[in-house]
């Protein structure tokens, strides 16, 4: 193995297909048009020698390496800057462009230090290596000019080692500006200037002020755009350069960007992300390129254990040991309390392959329907109410197509925190000039941030988004401003006039739900003018939209408004979720639910049925299994006693904590298979250790229906793939599974479900991604989906009345909590929590107005209760009008927050996907911690013990 | 006396330059004066004349004309009166008729026609000395027959590139865009000029104009002065005559009852030279740090907020009006070669006459420096002029017949950039003013590029080593080298200029640069 080279073609590709035909050092070369001179010889193999171009960010020409000749033409132009002409005669080397360019090489090296074999990027330096490539053989300035890196030189700046993950060494800058380019251009954050004028120019974080404090949002983009060794990875300073590299696929969000796990042996020094990687297309945020150090956290429990009673500590006894011990404790209990007192749940965050395995141990082996998945409680609701509406379960677009966008709708996503590398492509896009849409109670970043301003922001009242997305339908059709000829050829039309006469009707008008929504009626005709007329419209929504008791409904009105608009089946529009975490698409597909089987068949279906109980040998329950809160609702009653938790911590993630809490604790036998004791574990009786993406094989299916290849990088710490760990115990209970790998699996998917029939690891590994359906029809998979037709055939409007939620604020509990995420911490924290991304976010805070605050005499960094119908938790407050008086919010990263004890088990009709972000709640200023949390503390500790082994 | 006294209009500049010289102390000890002799005066502050060394030029209204007296301090006011100056008598500082004087009736004046006579305040005073004849030809033709004239008359940027000026306009006018700019270019910080500045402070309606003319030409409906924070008085005019000419419909919606709609409004710089740069003007106005861009896109394809821009200097669009209200031809028939019109050319430094001398292209350089300027103002011989401002070359006096023309300086490795001549005397060390360049070159430089952001920093150095004796062989060589790199190498101007003025002092006095540092030793 070697390192993955990729080639920098410069500067970034045209997009046209128009050609033309130019002369490059005698040779004749064909290229896009608009294509710059320098991008044209690196596409016949001439690498001009360049320090500013890279083909991530737009032309610059300051570095004047690159500098060429044309015949006709006057001067040295910058082949960088200089697009192809027809018929041009270029000469990328002649005696006067070699002399210029070992000119400025030579003014380059007089303000550099000469310390190549102590630097951190000796061997990866592109200064090195345009030194060797125009032959500088002499410095004659000397070195004792005045420079930025000599102890004495009064230019010299300290070193800013602020950032936990990378360094900013000013004395090697070459001031070629590509860091911050990357921070305006790639991730859109304006966070780098240059600061100084002329010979004190340096890159600045803001105003002279350190990485950490500054703006920046530590993506990466800057260190991985730096030619020199002025940003560079801290692991790189102390490991040394990578030796080969493995391309694989992030495990945090659903936005599934692809990397270079860049290695010494097994260790890995830094991930890179992969400029081919069509989700990412280069970029990376905080999560998926620096916090991956959980994998090698003291924390990761290594060896399997197993317990009589929670109260006990844990025993570590052998893999044999615990798998008998598990399959045993199975049998006595489907011998004592039935088949169906057991089930599972499978993982959004291991692979498509271990998803399947876990379904198929459940159905088959198990011999019931009682498998669920995280999706319950975030995107079940789109995989209902798409399905309803296009008949399939999934996002319309891949995220190249925001590129095409002209207005773009966000509803209840976060994205520049909830999904930021995508996040950063949409700003790309609204800094060209798109417009924006946001509906969110929240003003989040989108909203007003460096170059970046919506158009439309509509804070609703949480809870009321079917009404507002109604209300905009209702603008739509009174207007006149439906797509009457999409909906006639793609759509129901007798159903559609159901529904416009529905939502024409005047109490769904602006002015009418206004005082329930409290969102100002110009705002939503406004947006709904602009929605329906602007152009190629894309929605895009999160679990803003989901996670409430109207979910399903509110996905349905957001397909109606595609609809409606003829925004649907083709590029820059279509109704796009963005997915919450990295293969929750992909264990949805996989048959996770307790009534689908993998592709989205209902169980009870026969003949679907029958294919299953061909290939797995087993006969299967026809009557759907229970859901997460059913199966806890029976621990309670007694019917339900054992469960297999594969890569999920219900207890943190799931509403109602004491709910969950008393499911678990009725149960008999809880298997958890994760990296670390989480809080579901301190219910449980067998951990068996799971493993991270970077240790094992297998597919990721993200948000926009994108399979992408999980590649192990380093042998498992704990042993096993989680894959292999279920196959463990499938053959303990009697299946004859012999997968020697995980392609194997993904074969026995593809054989068994329509829409993978094209999927398998070599079709992978040739084309780096596929989108399903991937079959005979579509081999390379589907980018946009219901192009000439949906895949229901005509398109489904579905009449949403809008039921206010039983969850209202009044005189005890008169603020509404809703809750989310930010950058730098992922879900329930177990991994984040374990990095140094705790240096942003160390705690979970709740932002609360500055009138609302006022009125309770609370003041910033105060400590505050949280008091619900549910019950209560303690955090510290942040004072701010991002959120609007009466709404108070915050995130559910940290366990000792809890932030889930304070929800309610209000959940949306259909699906059940819990009312996460509609709670009401009282807050009061408080001295510590409260009961619950002590008293949950205490427990979690004594749980967590491990018996130590007597000493030899 | 009489019982009654005629009120008498006296002219005194408002003019940077004339108020640096005491003008609005004269004007104060002549209003006290008037009043001690309960004589009514109405003092009309006008720009300046141009005639520098004269200033505070006072002008007095007689009924055979104006009479100038200059230049007139402030304790000069009381003999002035006890002459009898406001009647035109005869005293020490009487100039005269100021047209007849030989430096203004040697003059072509179009451009500076109205400049020190009218009241740079007074639209009436304007439109009564020919002002808004060329908006009101250009609204009658059209914008395709706008570019049509401007491109007959031949007019080239008067900046210092000398692109011809409607070949800009016609790229911006043929690109589709919802919005295009026009932007003025009056960030004038070139050593020795100050045309700019006096035709805003003496004729800002003019700029409107020109300013306007261009946006109908080109659909543009929103224009820019960029100019820079050390001119408030210039700043104060342009504000008052944009102003001035919004209430009178000449700016806003429907000009003169036009279809066509133009406003624009004033931005101050900051204080970079580089500024002056277009593309670097451009990142400025639009708020943020002043860089050069790269070209292409040029800023006529996407400039100011990446939409389609003219950006001209001051005096390419006050040279307009002119053209328009007079015909192109009228216009063309001046100059020589491919330099047509006239060129506002600012005699400064060491010169006995400074001053502005507006003229046809093609007069000598000998002949502006030496017949206008008066030789040197110490009195000694001349020994070099720098022409273009502290990036132009050094000519030297036996080149001094080089014709005002672009193409005649550049043939010399020389430039006329803006058209500021900065004489120098035999006493001038040429390897000081070498320095200089580069020196000015790394103070001023916006640090994008490598060659100007190092290179400069790096000559001055070099120079240091000449001058010191240390390998003076091998250092020349180098500096030569690195003067190639700039001049080759550099994103823009100001790198890639900075080895004119250093380049030609080695050139022309190598022998200042000799083993002896000190020319005046080495000399002899």
């Amino acid at each position: 193995m070697s390192l993955v080279h990729e080639i920098d073609y410069g500067t970034p590709a045209p997009k046209t297909d128009k050609m033309v035909t130019l002369t490059i050092d005698g040779v004749e070369v064909t290229v896009a048009e608009g294509t710059s001179i320098m991008r044209a010889a690196m596409e016949m193999g001439t690498q001009i020698p360049k320090l500013c171009a890279t083909d991530m960010l737009d032309a610059f020409g300051s570095c004047r390496l690159c500098l060429i000749e044309i015949e006709g033409r006057n001067g040295t132009p910058a082949s960088c800057t200089t697009p192809v002409a027809p018929g041009i005669k270029v000469h990328t080397q002649t005696p006067r462009l070699a002399q210029l360019r070992k000119g400025v090489m030579e003014l380059y090296i007089s303000d550099h230090p000469l310390d190549c074999l102590t630097c951190a990027a000796n061997g990866d330096c592109e200064l090195q290596d345009m030194a060797g490539a125009v032959g500088l053989r002499e410095v004659r300035y000397g070195m004792e000019g005045a420079n930025h890196f000599a102890p004495t030189s009064e230019l010299v700046m300290p070193k800013d080692e602020s950032n936990p993950y990378f360094t900013y060494d000013p004395a090697k800058c070459i001031v070629c500006n590509r860091c911050v380019r990357a921070c305006e251009e790639v991730q859109g954050t304006f966070a780098l200037t240059i600061s100084g004028r002329g010979f004190d120019s340096r890159v600045s974080p803001g105003q002279s002020e350190a990485f950490l404090t500054s703006e920046c949002v530590s993506c990466g983009a800057c260190v991985q755009a730096c030619p020199t060794a002025t940003l560079s990875e801290k692991r790189l300073i102390e490991i040394g350069t990578p030796e080969h590299s493995v391309v694989t696929t992030c495990a945090y969000c659903g936005v599934g960007c692809t990397f270079k796990a860049e290695m010494r042996g097994q260790e890995v020094v830094r991930m890179v992300p992969w400029k081919e990687g069509k989700a990412n297309r280069g970029h990376s945020c905080v999560k998926g390129r620096f916090a991956w150090g959980y994998a090698m956290h003291k924390d990761r429990v290594l060896n399997p254990m197993i317990r009589a009673k929670v109260t006990d500590p844990w025993r570590e006894v052998s893999w044999d040991e615990a798998i008998a011990h598990t399959a045993s404790e199975l049998k006595r209990i489907q011998e004592t309390y039935g088949r169906r007192s057991v089930g599972g749940i499978t993982s959004s965050r291991c692979t498509n392959e271990e998803a399947y395995l876990v379904q198929k141990i459940i159905r088959a082996g198990f011999g019931t329907n009682n498998v669920d998945t995280c999706a319950r409680v975030c995107h079940s609701p789109t995989g209902y109410g798409l399905n309803q509406a296009f008949g399939t379960s999934a996002g319309t677009q891949d995220f190249d197509s925001v590129e095409d966008s002209d207005v773009i709708l966000v509803i209840g996503a976060n994205p520049t925190d909830g999904h930021p590398v995508f996040g950063s492509r949409m700003k790309k896009r609204l800094r060209e000039g798109a417009k924006l849409i946001v509906v969110d109670p929240r003003r989040i970043d989108l909203v007003r941030s460096p170059h970046i301003k919506a158009d439309f922001h509509l804070p609703l009242q949480p809870g009321t988004n079917v009404a507002v997305v109604t209300s905009l339908a209702h603008v739509i059709v009174t207007e006149g401003l439906v797509d009457e000829t999409f909906v006639r050829e793609r759509c129901d039309w007798d159903e559609f006039q159901d529904w416009a006469e529905f939502v024409a009707d005047e109490r769904h008008s602006p002015e009418a739900v206004a005082q329930y929504t409290g969102v100002a009626p110009e705002l939503i005709r406004g947006a709904a003018r602009l929605f329906a007329t602007g152009g190629n419209a894309a929605i895009y929504y999160g679990l803003g939209v989901t996670e409430h008791s109207q979910g399903s409904t509110t996905v349905m009105a957001i397909a109606n408004l595609a609809m409606a608009t003829g925004n649907i089946g083709r590029r820059g529009v279509g109704v796009n979720p963005l997915r919450g975490q990295n293969n929750v698409q992909g264990s949805c597909d996989m048959g996770s639910f307790p009534h689908e089987l993998p592709g989205y068949r209902h169980i009870s279906d026969d003949a679907t049925r029958a294919t299953f109980e061909a290939m797995w040998g087993r006969p299967l329950d026809p009557e759907p299994g229970l859901r997460i809160p059913n199966m806890l609702d029976a621990a309670v009653e007694g019917t339900f006693k054992a469960l297999y938790v594969q890569g999920e911590d219900i207890l943190q993630s799931d509403p109602d904590t004491k709910h969950v809490a008393a499911g678990l604790a009725a149960m008999e036998l809880v298997i958890v298979q994760d990296l670390f004791l989480n809080e579901t574990a301190n219910y449980a009786h067998v951990f068996l250790p799971g493993c991270t993406f970077l240790e094992k094989d297998g597919t990721f299916t993200n948000a926009e229906r994108r399979i992408q290849l999980v590649r192990k990088v380093m042998a498992p710490k704990n042993g096993y793939g989680d894959w292999e760990v279920t196959q463990l115990l499938a053959r303990a209970i009697g299946m004859d599974w012999n997968y020697t790998h995980p392609s194997e699996i993904m074969d026995e998917i593809a054989a068994l479900t329509p829409t993978f029939a094209g999927v398998s690891f070599k079709r992978l590994d040739e084309l780096g991604s596929v989108q399903w359906p991937c079959n005979d029809a579509n081999p390379e998979g589907v980018p946009i989906m219901h192009i000439e037709s949906f895949a229901r055939g005509k398109g489904k409007f579905v009449v949403t009345e809008y039921v206010p939620t039983d969850e209202r604020s009044g005189a005890r509990f008169p603020l509404l909590l809703t809750t989310g995420r930010i950058l730098s911490h992922y879900n329930v924290g177990a991994q984040t929590r374990r990095t140094d991304n705790v240096a942003w976010h160390p705690e979970d805070l709740l932002e609360i107005h500055p009138h609302d605050a006022e009125q309770r005499g609370v003041r910033d960094g105060d400590w505050v209760r949280i008091d619900s119908r549910a019950g209560s938790t303690t955090l510290r407050a942040e004072i701010t009008d991002r959120v609007a008086p009466g709404v108070v919010y915050t995130t559910f990263h940290h366990p000792t927050t809890q932030a889930n004890v304070v929800t309610t088990d209000f959940s949306d009709w259909a699906t059940n996907c819990p009312e996460f972000k509609v709670t009401a709640v009282q807050v009061a200023r408080s001295n510590g911690p409260s009961q619950w949390q002590e008293d949950y503390d205490a427990f979690a500790r004594q749980s967590r013990r491990i018996a130590v082994e007597a000493a030899e | 006396m009489s019982t009654n006294p005629v009120s008498i209009r006296i002219y005194v500049p408002k003019d940077a330059c004339a108020i640096a010289c005491g003008a609005d102390e004269v004007v104060q000890a002549i209003e006290a004066a008037a009043l001690a002799r309960s004589q009514p005066v109405e003092i009309i502050r006008t720009g300046s004349r141009g005639m520098l060394w004269l200033e505070p030029l006072v002008e007095v209204a007689t009924p055979e004309g104006r009479i100038a007296y200059g230049p007139v301090e402030e304790g000069d006011v009381e003999a002035l009166f006890a002459a009898g100056f406001l009647t035109g008598a005869t005293h020490a500082l009487r100039i005269g008729k100021p047209e007849e004087h030989p430096f203004l009736a040697k003059q072509t004046r179009l451009t500076f026609a109205r400049c020190g006579i009218i009241d740079p305040a007074s639209y009436a005073d304007y439109v009564a000395h020919g002002g808004y004849k060329g908006l009101e030809r250009a609204l009658a033709l059209g914008p395709a027959e706008i570019i049509e004239e401007v491109k007959k008359s031949g007019l080239r940027g008067r900046g210092g590139a000398g692109f011809p000026t409607a070949i800009k306009w016609k790229t911006v006018a043929d690109a589709k865009d919802d919005r295009k700019y026009i932007v003025c270019n009056a960030d004038e910080g070139d050593s020795g000029t100050f045309a700019d500045r006096m035709i805003m402070e003496g004729d800002p309606f003019q700029l409107i104009e020109g300013m306007t003319i261009a946006g109908i030409a080109v659909g543009a409906t929103k224009g820019y002065v960029y100019t820079r924070s050390e001119y408030p008085h210039a700043i104060w005019a342009m504000e008052k005559a944009i102003e001035a000419a919004r209430a009178h419909g000449m700016l806003g919606v429907n000009i003169a009852g036009s279809p066509h709609s133009f406003d624009m409004e004033v931005r101050m710089g900051a204080g970079a030279y580089v500024c002056g740069e277009e593309t670097a003007l451009l990142d400025s106005l639009e708020g943020g740090r002043g860089t050069v861009r790269a070209k292409p896109p040029l800023p006529a394809h996407k400039g100011l907020f990446q939409k389609p821009t003219v950006i001209n200097n001051v005096l390419s669009l006050v040279a307009v009006p002119h053209i328009l209200a007079d015909g192109a031809q009228k216009y063309a028939d001046f100059g020589m070669g491919r330099s047509r019109g006239t060129m506002p050319v600012q005699i400064a430094g060491n010169v006995k006459f400074g001053g502005l001398f507006e003229t046809a292209f093609g007069i000598t350089l000998g002949e502006l420096i030496n017949d206008i300027g008066g030789g040197t103002a110490s009195g000694r011989p001349v020994k070099a002029a720098q022409v273009g401002g502290p990036l132009g070359a050094y000519v030297p006096t036996w080149q001094f017949d080089l014709p005002f023309d672009y193409e005649a300086f550049a043939a010399k490795d020389a430039l006329i950039g803006h058209g500021g001549i900065v004489v120098f005397d035999d006493t001038a060390d040429m390897v000081k003013m070498a320095r200089f360049a580069m020196e000015f070159c790394s103070v001023e430089s916006c640090g994008k590029c490598t060659p100007c952001r190092i290179g400069s920093t790096r000559g001055v150095e070099v120079i240091d080593r000449i001058v010191a004796g240390e390998r003076r062989e091998k250092n020349l060589e180098v500096l030569k080298d690195l003067c190639q790199t700039m001049k080759l190498g550099s994103l823009c101007a100001l790198g890639g200029f900075t080895p004119y003025p250093v380049l030609s002092a080695l050139t022309h006095f190598p022998e200042e640069f000799g083993d002896t540092p000190r020319r005046l030793e080495a000399a002899e």
